[in-house]
């Protein structure tokens, strides 16, 4: 998997796989949005949502990583520094 | 309280059709569903023959918490039974507001098992299975799923019975509407269509082996029958007491009125002449109906030679004076499983609403036993009563369901 993947290209791939999977319209995410509240995520969509990010960029995460992680924007930078530290 | 129990909507998913009419059609002229699959030599089996079943995608149909937990199976019987409900006049708002259960037959759910354990084992870490696996494992994966789906209050579970939970989930919605438990209960079958699910079933050599002729492949009663063909999708058959689907202007397309079972307490895969025959009589009994009141019997026959010799004696016994019609559809279907009680209820209300009888196709000479049946080698243009329906699976449960045409 890509480790020195560009902010913007993290930020293209979140926003697309969220769309795909999460059947969110894509006007909808802005980085000020609300992550949980934008995509109606309860607690079954997180463990999909661990899925998708091990598929898409290679690393696992688990249940308390998403603590702290309320907007998009908080969600790019948690996997922009997983990714080029 | 003794309610009379009425079908107000049909749903089929299968090898004949994805739609009644297109499954109706299929009937009437007598068309196999059943192909060759080489995917299945490569994978190790000894026939490679089976129905062949389409699966729906149903992205954007169906929003994505809903679908993730659909198995292969119950992604069939959602379908099925959007038909039904629609038949039945039932929608989500009316369900959500009144009491309506589901009980629904369903014996694997082997595909997702096994996606999820060779996952496990690449990933070497469970929670990339993601949130859908363990509601598409369970063997209650359909009732699970439909339950959820369309917002369903009242009973809710899975009939387990082998070759015979279709018709076992029909008989005990009978019951419970009958006995004034529930007012409508959607019943049916399902039945998953992949090697993983049917591998252990080819590996005891009960499959036709006749892949140069897959059409020719499911001869139920003929004499050179050489197994059955497996088959699958979904059936969905909508039980209501006649009061609330009168009340509710619902349409009626039978009336079911007797549901006999029983169980052989021997051989786990032998069939038995005394536990078939109890069970046809129990129905017979239950409907308060002679035997020369049945105008067809869509029998069990699965095109293997001891179990279709059993069921020819069976029927033969309690029959026999009378010589009712007699098809299995299983000819053109191969064996539905799971789903077979459920479906082929289904194929024979079509055949009851549209005056005829499908023909047992692939039926060329008797044997000892079936020349003393009357089997339809041809589509049969005649006005049906009442018929009855067979179910036998391993273990040695039995259950034949009894169903009229309604009568106010």
């Amino acid at each position: 998997m890509e480790k020195t993947m560009t902010k913007e290209k993290i930020i293209e791939t979140i926003n697309e796989f969220l769309v795909e999977e999460f059947e969110v319209e894509a006007n909808l995410i802005t980085p000020d949005a609300n992550l949980k509240d934008t995509l109606d995520l309860d607690s079954l969509d997180y463990v999909d949502l661990v899925v998708i990010i091990e598929s898409n960029f290679g690393f696992k995460v688990t249940g308390e990583d998403f603590v702290g992680i309320e907007t998009f924007q908080h969600f790019y930078d948690f996997v922009n520094k997983r990714l080029n530290g | 309280m003794n309610q009379r129990v009425v079908i107000t909507g049909i749903g089929i998913h299968s090898c004949l059709g994805n739609s009644v009419d297109e499954v109706t059609d299929s009937l009437y002229q007598g068309k196999s569903g059943i192909v060759l699959d080489q995917d299945r030599k490569t994978f190790g089996f000894r026939s490679g023959l089976t129905g062949s079943v389409t699966l729906p995608n149903l992205k954007g149909k169906l929003g994505r918490r809903d679908r993730v937990g659909l198995s292969e199976e119950a992604i069939y019987a959602y379908e099925a039974t959007l038909q039904a409900l629609e038949q039945a006049k039932l929608d989500t708002d009316f369900l959500e507001k009144n009491e309506t259960g589901i009980l629904f037959g369903n014996d694997s759910s082997a595909k997702a098992v096994m996606q999820a354990i060779d996952l496990i084992r690449e990933k070497k870490d469970t929670t990339l299975l993601g949130s859908g696996s363990i509601f598409q494992s369970m063997n209650c994966t359909v009732s699970m799923n439909l339950s959820t789906i369309f917002k369903l209050k009242g009973i809710n579970f899975t009939i387990s019975a082998a070759c015979a939970s279709g018709s076992h989930s029909i008989g005990l919605g009978f019951h419970f509407i009958k006995s004034g438990m529930q007012d409508r209960i959607i019943c049916g079958g399902a039945q998953e269509v992949n090697p993983y699910a049917f591998g252990s079933f080819d590996g005891l050599g009960a499959f036709s082996i006749r892949e140069n002729e897959p059409q020719q492949a499911s001869r139920p009663f003929d004499r050179d029958r050489d197994g059955l063909i497996p088959s699958g999708g979904a059936a969905t058959v909508i039980l209501e007491s006649l009061e609330s689907a009168q009340k509710r202007g619902a349409p009626i397309l039978g009336e079911l009125v007797g549901y006999g079972f029983s169980s052989n307490g021997e051989h786990i895969s032998n069939p038995n002449l005394d536990g078939q025959v109890r069970a046809l009589n129990m129905a017979l009994k239950q409907a308060q109906l002679d035997a020369k009141t049945i105008d067809y019997i869509n029998a069990h026959a699965t095109s293997t030679q001891v179990g279709d010799t059993f069921e020819a004696r069976a029927l033969d016994q309690v029959f026999g004076e009378h010589r009712p019609l007699i098809s299995s559809t299983k000819s053109m279907t191969g064996h539905e499983c799971w789903m077979a009680g459920a479906s082929e209820i289904v194929y024979t209300l079509l055949m009851m609403n549209n005056d005829f009888v499908a023909p047992n196709i692939n039926f060329a000479n008797p044997d000892e036993d079936s020349a003393k049946l009357n089997i339809a080698t041809e589509t049969t243009e005649t006005n049906l009563n009442c018929f009855l329906s067979n179910s036998f699976g391993f273990g040695g449960t039995n259950s034949s369901l009894i169903i009229k045409k309604f009568k106010n």
